[in-house]
């Protein structure tokens, strides 16, 4: 049986503060994408469009050049996808 | 050497929030408690109150600040009344969630409409479930006592909520009373500086009032009910340590009238002054009749109260509010949900009466204690007083 509640009253912080900044990351919003882009690095001319456009600042820029999203934010809105110039991104269905 | 003086009383508690040294004063004008910040506004122009003096748009707005200074910690104080109380309702239950020690003066007065400038508490029954310590005052020298005591039972780290002081609109804002001032000295003693237990600061960051998700958010309520249910010994320890410094002892539930009698009235603010003389005077008559005053309405003082009745066979419930196509008036409501299932439940007898500022005088509750006696009021509520062709 998984647990109904996160803690005991008696343990949250006072007024259920949370007093540990920063700590929104460790929330994973991606989790309940259900469209997820893959990039065809054939295509891609590493122009960073995708970066700009990301609602989700969640894209960005890797060694090899390539800007790849981080799939623990990634909400598959699609933009990225819409947008490339050279249609180097495609949604695809998340596989869970 | 404290000093006795006649004043209005809303100017007796905006003395009383000056000499309890608020730092932050957040408010919004509405009759019938304009006088109170009006006057603080003085204060604080004049030099004679160290505080900022916010003068906000909205009582919405009143509430929302005088959130945020509690949040920095410094000592806070607002007032309002009827629809500015409304108007604040989207914030009080956030105020209590966020566990900052406000007080509030609540001059009461009905709720419109029609548009009612007048007193009844309709105001504060509205919004009785949102996790603020509530108290009623009944006369001047009280809302001073309790004004100051406020603060200190809204800021002890075993409490850290909001609190209400209610006082009835006019019937007390607006009387002159003897107050006696007590010294300034005396009231640093009995009221030291706030110091929170938690602020926004920015070296040590927290974030207050975050989403409370479902796996929280039954866990945080139940951690804000708790705080104001473990607040009624501190409201108790707060108000027993002013009577021994200052001499006048306030209790969570008062007494007067005939000793043991088995007709009891139950009142809770200044009406309950009215029905006081009322039942002297029914004593004085050979009537078997006393009355039990509600002081602290929230946490409900249930052990007090029933100790207070133990041995009465009826209670005359005194409601200054409707809870239209309830089963009976707030305060009725209340008790009869105390009183379930005891065996030696005494009989509650419910008269809403008093609203929208109508008077009921002496003479009046001596006909309802005649009504009541003699069985007339058939119902589970009656509204007092009502003219009608039926």
């Amino acid at each position: 049986m998984s647990a109904k509640a996160l803690m005991a009253w008696q343990d949250l912080a006072l007024g259920t503060a949370i007093c540990e900044p920063g700590s929104a990351a460790k929330l994973k919003t991606g989790d309940w994408r259900s469209m997820a882009p893959s990039l065809d690095e054939e295509k891609c001319i590493q122009c960073g469009i995708c970066l700009i456009l990301c609602p989700e600042f969640c894209i960005s820029e890797h060694d090899d050049g390539f800007f790849r999203p981080d799939y623990d934010y990634c909400k598959g809105c699609g933009i990225c996808a819409n947008e490339c110039p050279k249609d180097a991104i495609t949604m695809g269905r998340e596989e869970k | 050497m404290a000093k006795r003086v006649g004043l209005e009383v809303s100017l007796a508690v905006a003395d009383a929030v000056k000499m309890s040294k608020a730092e932050v004063v957040s408010a919004y004008p509405i009759t019938p408690q304009t006088h109170i910040v009006e006057e603080l506004s003085h204060f604080v122009a004049n030099g004679e109150l160290d505080a900022a003096f916010i003068p906000v748009e909205s009582e919405h707005s009143a509430m929302s600040a005088a959130m945020g200074s509690a949040a920095t910690g410094a000592r806070t104080y607002t007032a309002t009344s009827s629809q500015g109380l409304a108007l604040m309702n989207e914030m009080l239950p956030i105020a209590s969630a966020m566990r900052l020690p406000i007080v509030m003066t609540i001059a009461n007065r009905s709720l419109s409409g029609p548009i009612s400038i007048w007193n009844d508490h309709s105001d504060i029954m509205s919004i009785r479930d949102v996790g603020w310590v509530q108290i009623f005052v009944e006369n001047g020298q009280e809302a001073f006592d309790i004004s100051v005591c406020a603060f200190k039972i809204a800021e002890d780290h075993r409490v850290l909520l909001p609190m209400g002081v209610n006082m009835d609109g006019f019937m007390l804002s607006h009387m002159i009373e003897p107050v006696e001032f007590p010294d300034q000295s005396d009231i640093d003693d009995f009221l030291p500086g706030f110091t929170a237990k938690m602020i926004l600061d920015p070296a040590e960051p927290v974030t207050m009032g975050p989403v409370g998700v479902p796996e929280v958010y039954m866990e945080a309520k139940v951690q804000c009910e708790q705080a104001l249910i473990n607040s009624k010994p501190v409201v108790k320890e707060v108000l027993d340590g002013f009577a021994a410094k200052f001499g006048r002892q306030y209790n969570l539930v008062e007494t007067n009238g005939k000793e043991g009698a088995k007709t009891l009235f139950v009142t809770m603010g200044s009406l309950g002054e009215t029905v006081m003389t009322s039942v002297d005077e029914m004593n004085a008559d050979g009537k078997d009749v006393g009355q039990v005053r509600i002081r602290l309405w929230r946490p409900f003082p249930q052990e007090e109260f029933l100790a207070a009745v133990k041995g009465a066979d009826k209670l005359i419930v005194l409601d200054r509010a409707l809870s239209p196509g309830g089963v009976r008036g707030p305060v009725a409501s209340e008790l009869a949900s105390l009183f379930h299932g005891q065996a030696d439940a005494p009989e509650i007898v419910n008269v809403v009466a008093g609203l929208g500022g109508r008077d009921v005088s002496v003479d009046e509750f001596k006909e309802i204690y005649e009504t009541a006696q003699s069985g007339g009021f058939k119902d589970a509520y009656t509204v007092w007083g009502v003219m009608s062709n039926a």
